[in-house]
């Protein structure tokens, strides 16, 4: 009887599709795998043990699938994908609680690399435009930094946790190839360092900079952002808060100077 | 004056200070990462950064800060680079807290501070249970800041495959492969830093991320960098086991107050929560009164492997001990350590806050590393310096929690002045040096990928690896008997056999993943064997390097670096003494106050 039980066990499989792209100049393709379950699978080990053993559910031999992963436990921000449509980290999409077959596709608002591999260097650059840091003197040695009450950095904290994921960009549909819109995350990144007692010294540029092609006027409140973030991150909070400032300085800007 | 040039390989925290600082001194900095530099693994480290800023009136010091790293160290750290760490942590403190890294706060607005292990004092800032993730970012942010300004050029997506070194034996520079375009192309520099972290790939599964798998450290030591105290391994005490990875349970969940512990009787079938009281084990606290459940991450390990395999009391027979954080109220828990308890609760589907965690000792960090010296974070090699995990200068035999952060910040902020000292320094720069020299080292890169490419093998590399994994987990890590290190040996010796007749499931040439795990693979078996050979010497226990077959410190003819050097593609073990200038070798015990 137990070994009766084993052998289903053993022989019960997760079906996994994966759309497949050799090179951006290439046309995407889908490849069925049927993979051994085991307990406590993720999307992860789905594609580790596609790479161990690259063979098509029909037995074809097929190459292992490009993805991009490192921490595996949702932190680096490098996994993500779609996952029964769905944007969301592949590491910690675990495989009992998703409905089969499994589809898996790269994000669709970055261009493809190869398979799931995409290029998200917009959102790096989109940081580089609103100047997302905070613009201290030198590393020599100036003493403490300035006091902050802890109400503010409880605030600020949660907002310090993106990882640049890019699924509340990937969810937007004001992200779309006829728009250059930033994405909540930045603007949520804009809201943090304006927050700091430093960085409030220089909000006004980043205001600035939000303002214009892609920039927080270009938000059209679909509020599917703050649904797709994996790390709870209030960015819709975010989104508020920086028309709100943006508005202020374009109304009253010149009054203050 | 010549300008000079600086590149630097890995883009965590070492590595992002060590090039802040560069650009700060005016020099144009070339950085390589294989990921967006933003998604290195330093955004892992959870419970915090150790500065002795006695900001809890407890009269804690750098001394003291010191006293403890050595100490957790069982004396194997040369001495002078870690006071001088110690003595600088504070100002690294303040360094981050004007970046704008969001630590916890007191009601005066100041730091918090917390306790850990292998220390009696509150000396560990922190952010929530994330404070890696933290400060990388506030480092990430000052780098594309110098990045926006011109000073700094990342190239992000390739990866280091080996130095450029002349016929003088100098380092000008390195070859790197494109990982999409798969190119292979040579950057010439007047001096190079690397900053390439752990290698828990080695160990198959460990805490470490993706990227951690030593490559560039074994490359650079088959090319005559120095490997130190290779042997020394430090597998954390709680982890979730995992599959693809296992998953750090910070040691900030006992510095919180967490307890460690299983039920007095192994077949007690009851949940956790309703066994009481007397009838649990709280086996860290009964064993070392003093320092209980914070007891350094070597005591701890080797007491729940004691725990586990001699005394047969893992809960419900398995390989696993309770981390208790329930009593603890869920205000404290979220505010102190939210990030930690996501991951169990995500990974797990099982609230941490409600229901004690089940953990087990995961392969964690490397104390040893590429050999520097004890000034500047120089290799033997001019021209290539080393800082972050990849060297071996601060933990001597054991690292104490929360030093990991501060001694990547303090080694890439020395090592980036001095490189630039250095290359200013010379009297001719990279641009000099005859062309061929960096035409034939791309040569042979290419020509190893060739190879690879195109041989017809019947050996799949992942189970390689995999095989790689089991025998340096059974054997190289908590425990270490020398039969087995031997049987190690010659494991590994026949993975490298089988390695030269690998087949690649991916012969294509363009982000072909499977032909770089290959190239990385190549270079784990050969550290793995540094380990392993590194521990069979080392006839003594100390520190992380526990052998039952000798089981206590030796130092008189074991107080001593194990320096690893690669001669006629052979390894060759010699040691140098330690630099034991400041604080007299006693021994180390946790029982008792020191």
């Amino acid at each position: 009887m137990g070994e009766v039980r084993s052998e289903m066990a053993e022989s019960k499989k997760v079906i996994v599709k994966v759309k497949r792209q050799a090179s951006p100049r290439d046309a995407s393709r889908w490849e069925e795998f049927a993979l051994p379950w085991r307990a406590s699978m993720n999307v992860i080990i789905c594609l580790r043990d596609i790479a161990e053993n690259p063979v098509t559910r029909e037995g074809k031999q097929t190459t292992p699938v490009s993805y991009d992963s490192n921490c595996l436990e949702e932190v680096c921000g490098s996994c993500a994908m779609l996952i029964n449509g769905k944007a969301r980290m592949a590491c910690s999409a675990l495989v009992d609680q998703l409905g089969q077959p499994i589809r898996i596709e790269p994000l669709s608002k970055f261009p493809v690399v190869r398979d799931l591999t995409v290029d998200r260097q917009f959102m790096f650059e989109s940081l580089k435009r609103v100047k997302a840091w905070i613009p201290i003197d030198g590393t020599y040695n100036l003493g403490e930094g300035p006091r902050i009450a802890p109400e503010v950095q409880e605030k600020a904290y949660p907002l310090s946790r993106c990882i640049t994921c890019g699924n509340c960009l990937e969810v937007c549909p004001q992200v779309n190839e006829h728009n250059n819109f930033m994405g909540a995350a930045i603007f949520s990144q804009v809201r943090l360092f304006n927050m700091h007692p430093t960085g409030a010294m220089h909000a006004k540029e980043r205001i600035q900079a939000v303002m214009g092609h892609g920039g927080i006027e270009d938000c059209a409140n679909a509020q599917n952002c703050v649904k797709a973030c994996p790390k709870e991150i209030p960015l819709t909070e975010s989104l508020a808060e920086i028309n709100r400032q943006a508005w202020k300085q374009a109304l009253f800007g010149w009054l203050v100077g | 004056m010549r300008e000079p040039k600086i590149i630097i390989v890995g883009g965590g925290l070492a590595g992002l200070m060590a090039t802040i600082r560069v650009a700060e001194a005016g020099v144009p900095v070339e950085l390589f990462s294989i990921v967006p530099v933003k998604r290195s693994h330093s955004v892992c480290a959870q419970g915090g950064i150790n500065a002795a800023k006695n900001q809890k009136g407890e009269g804690d010091t750098t001394q003291k800060h010191f006293d403890d790293t050595i100490y957790g160290g069982d004396f194997l750290a040369n001495q002078p680079l870690v006071k001088r760490m110690c003595e600088a942590a504070p100002g690294i403190i303040d360094l981050l807290d004007r970046m704008g890294v969001m630590f916890n706060r007191t009601p005066e607005g100041l730091l918090d501070y917390r306790r850990f292990g292998g220390t009696l004092y509150h000396r560990t800032a922190f952010a929530g249970a994330t404070t890696g993730q933290q400060l990388l970012y506030a480092l990430d942010e000052q780098a594309r800041r110098h990045e926006s300004e011109g000073r700094v050029a990342k190239r992000e997506g390739w990866t280091f495959l080996s130095a450029v070194i002349d016929e003088t034996g100098v380092g000008r520079g390195i070859c790197a492969m494109d990982l999409r375009s798969m190119e292979v192309k040579t950057f010439p520099a007047d001096a190079v830093i690397f900053c390439t972290g752990g290698i828990g790939a080695i160990f198959g599964r460990s805490t470490n991320s993706v990227v951690c798998t030593g490559s560039a450290q074994s490359a650079l030591f088959q090319q005559g960098v120095d490997y130190a105290n290779g042997e020394f391994i430090q597998v954390h005490p709680t982890a979730i086991p995992g599959e693809d990875k296992l998953r750090l349970m910070s040691e900030s969940a006992r510095g919180e107050g967490g307890r460690v512990w299983v039920p007095r009787n192994p077949a007690d079938k009851r949940a956790a929560k309703s066994i009481p009281e007397a009838e649990r084990f709280y086996f860290l606290e009964e064993w070392y009164p003093k320092y209980g459940n914070l007891v350094p991450r070597d005591i701890a390990t080797r007491a729940i492997h004691r725990i586990v395999y001699q005394e047969k009391l893992g809960i419900g027979g398995q390989a696993a001990v309770y981390l208790d954080v329930t009593h603890i109220p869920r205000e404290t828990l979220d505010r102190k350590l939210e990030g930690i308890l996501e991951i169990y609760e995500k990974f797990l589907g099982v609230d941490p806050r409600e229901e004690p965690m089940k953990v087990f000792p995961a392969m964690h960090y490397t104390m040893g590393g590429l050999w520097v010296n004890g000034e500047d974070q120089a290799t033997n090699v001019p021209g290539v310096y080393a800082a972050g995990e990849c060297e071996y200068q601060y933990h001597g035999a054991n690292r104490l929690g929360a030093n990991s952060l501060v001694s990547c910040i303090f080694g890439g902020g020395i090592a980036g002045p001095a490189a630039v000292k250095y290359a200013r320094g010379l009297e001719k720069g990279a641009e000099a040096v005859d062309a061929s020299v960096f035409g034939r080292e791309q040569k042979r890169q290419e020509e190893m990928n060739q190879t690879l490419i195109s041989q017809q093998g019947s050996e799949n590399p992942i189970t390689i690896w995999r095989e790689l994994g089991e025998v340096m987990t059974e054997h190289v890590t908590v425990t270490r008997i020398n039969k087995n290190l031997e049987r190690a040996k010659v494991k590994l010796k026949d993975l490298q056999v089988r390695y030269r007749k690998i087949n690649l499931s991916d012969r294509t040439r363009w982000s072909n993943q499977t032909l770089n795990f290959a190239r990385e693979l190549g270079n784990m078996l050969i550290l793995a064997r540094v380990i392993t050979v590194g521990a069979l010497c080392r006839n003594e226990s100390r520190g992380a390097h526990y052998k039952p077959e000798f089981p206590e410190r030796d130092d008189s003819n074991w107080l001593k670096t194990t320096r690893a050097k690669w001669v006629n593609d052979e390894i060759q073990l010699t040691y140098e003494p330690v630099d034991i200038s400041q604080i007299p070798p006693r021994s180390r015990r946790y029982d008792a106050a020191k």
